[in-house]
């Protein structure tokens, strides 16, 4: 590996941030390297959102330095600024959050051609494509609310990919789906991280997270306590609270069944 | 791709058939029927018509002009007030707040008496006829209004949507532009709608400050007559008129609120 490809694509040095009194990141230190899947597991509230939320400017933390891509986040002053960071991050919402006014070729092509100035011809190819890549080509004229909630985030992901990011961000992006359509989107998720997609996963979906990730990173009180490979976090750890969170969600059998659906 | 257009109960099918038929043949047929059995009265009001329709006609440019004005100066100013800058949300909160409040009968004096009856423009004189006094009273009154139906349509679009948007690196004007708007104008269309009837019907007001439209028309014929069935009939025509002026303002605005349903 040469060292622009092993690069850092993400770093956080000592990220603090509260929303008034509570603290939500107490001290985040975190890389990421281009071409990884790193996964942040860990209990609710403890900040995991909040970290993606960080990498693509969306909240601004009171101190410590986020480096992205050669920009460093923390510095940015101007809304423009921010703008310019988000068009080369991807990010996929636990809600899907489609425009429920435009079918599902235009929810792909508004940003592209609106934000970008991309051109049309070329971007409405290459929307087909995605659409192609997360199996709905058939629902390019359909409307969102036509949809299934698995479809719709097929079409989530194929909106923020047509932005051609140099990362994407899930954000718990199966929790609101119905067991019988988790397993559809963790497939195009896996097929996106086999192509070398740098992704950030927050997620529920230990199997998943265990089978796919690069780098696997437990959160708790807005502090990383452990970080390592899915091996490491997932069996080896010798942290008892970590094994008690894994234990309790994988060992359910919940993630199995829901890994094993549709793939 | 179409999908199930909402069905119109049928109470409201029925309703809308009998307002249709008292507007469109009751109102007409006891006009017709009361001339034919007394002919006297039949010819005074032929004789009459042309001058209740060059009435009738001000009362549709007033009616156009208004609205026209009413709903972009309304729109510009419901956006204004959700600027995130204080020099912009708050001329705009006080104006609407002002003029929301304020009887029609009073701004089209205001109007009447404030504004000059011509201008001087590099040297001509222009008149200022009352009738676009009249106008610009109303369009006041109905920007207000729509100020506040517009920013009610934005406020209800859900938070996810802006978060996408910003996810997808619009600016805040580029996502009311291609995501918030679009969505809002099938929302505000009914409240629009009543605003667009009120002007059609507050245009009657005019005939107070000397503008020759159908109730100043009208009120002319029957003092010219001096028969009490004659100002009945009279009276009758106008109200028919109205109801030919609002009821398609009605009906346009629900064939439109299906076409968007469907979408």
């Amino acid at each position: 590996m040469t060292a622009s490809t092993d690069a850092a694509i993400v770093k956080l040095e000592d990220v603090h941030l509260s929303f008034g009194q509570t603290q939500v990141l107490k001290g985040i230190d975190l890389t990421i390297n281009k071409g990884d899947a790193v996964s942040i597991i860990g209990p609710s509230g403890s900040g995991k959102s909040t970290i993606l939320r960080c990498i693509n400017a969306l909240v601004t933390p009171q101190s410590g330095k986020i480096t992205v891509a050669g920009t460093r986040v923390d510095q940015l002053t101007k809304e423009s600024e921010r703008i310019q960071l988000r068009k080369r991050v991807g990010i996929v919402f636990q809600q899907y959050n489609l425009f429920p006014h435009l079918t599902v070729l235009d929810n792909i092509v508004l940003a592209p051609i609106k934000i970008l100035g991309a051109d049309k011809t070329a971007t409405v190819k290459l929307a087909r494509e995605l659409l192609e890549k997360v199996r709905l080509s058939e629902k390019a004229d359909a409307y969102p609310g036509q949809l299934s909630g698995g479809q719709q985030q097929r079409v989530a992901i194929a909106r923020a990919l047509a932005m051609k990011p140099e990362l994407v961000l899930f954000d718990e992006v199966t929790s609101a789906l119905d067991p019988e359509t988790v397993g559809e989107v963790l497939w195009v998720i896996r097929d996106l991280i086999r192509d070398g997609m740098t992704s950030i996963l927050v997620t529920h979906e230990m199997r998943f997270a265990e089978e796919i990730s690069d780098t696997v990173v437990f959160t708790e009180n807005g502090r990383i306590v452990d970080h390592g490979s899915p091996q490491q976090i997932f069996h080896s750890t010798n942290n008892p609270r970590i094994r008690q969170f894994v234990g309790g969600l994988s060992g359910g059998g919940r993630g199995a069944v829901r890994d094993g659906e549709g793939i | 791709m179409s999908m199930a257009v909402t069905q119109t109960p049928k109470t409201t099918k029925t309703s809308s058939r009998v307002l249709r038929y008292v507007g469109f043949v009751a109102m007409p047929l006891l006009v017709v029927v009361w001339s034919l059995v007394d002919l006297s009265l039949g010819k005074e009001l032929v004789e009459w018509i042309p001058y209740l329709a060059s009435g009738f006609s001000m009362n549709i440019l007033i009616t156009l002009c208004a609205v026209t004005l009413g709903t972009t100066a309304g729109v510009l100013l419901g956006l204004m007030q959700l600027a995130p800058f204080w020099f912009v949300r708050l001329p705009a909160q006080i104006y609407v707040q002002i003029f929301r409040n304020a009887p029609a009968l009073v701004l089209i004096f205001a109007t009447t008496y404030i504004f000059p009856f011509e201008i001087v423009l590099f040297g001509n004189y222009l008149p200022f006829p009352d009738w676009v006094k009249a106008v610009i009273g109303l369009a006041i009154l109905s920007s207000a209004y729509i100020a506040e139906i517009t920013r009610g349509a934005v406020l209800s679009i859900p938070t996810t949507q802006w978060e996408a948007t910003k996810g997808l690196g619009f600016s805040r004007l580029q996502a009311l532009r291609y995501v918030i708007l679009p969505q809002c104008v099938r929302r505000s269309l009914p409240p629009w709608m009543n605003v667009a009837s009120s002007m059609a019907m507050g245009t009657s007001l005019a005939s107070l400050v000397g503008v020759h439209e159908l109730m100043h028309a009208a009120t002319d014929a029957s003092t010219a007559v001096r028969r009490l069935d004659f100002t009945i009939i009279a009276y009758v025509v106008v109200m028919a008129a109205f109801f030919t002026l609002c009821y398609p303002i009605a009906r346009l605005t629900r064939r439109l609120e299906q076409r968007f349903n469907a979408g």
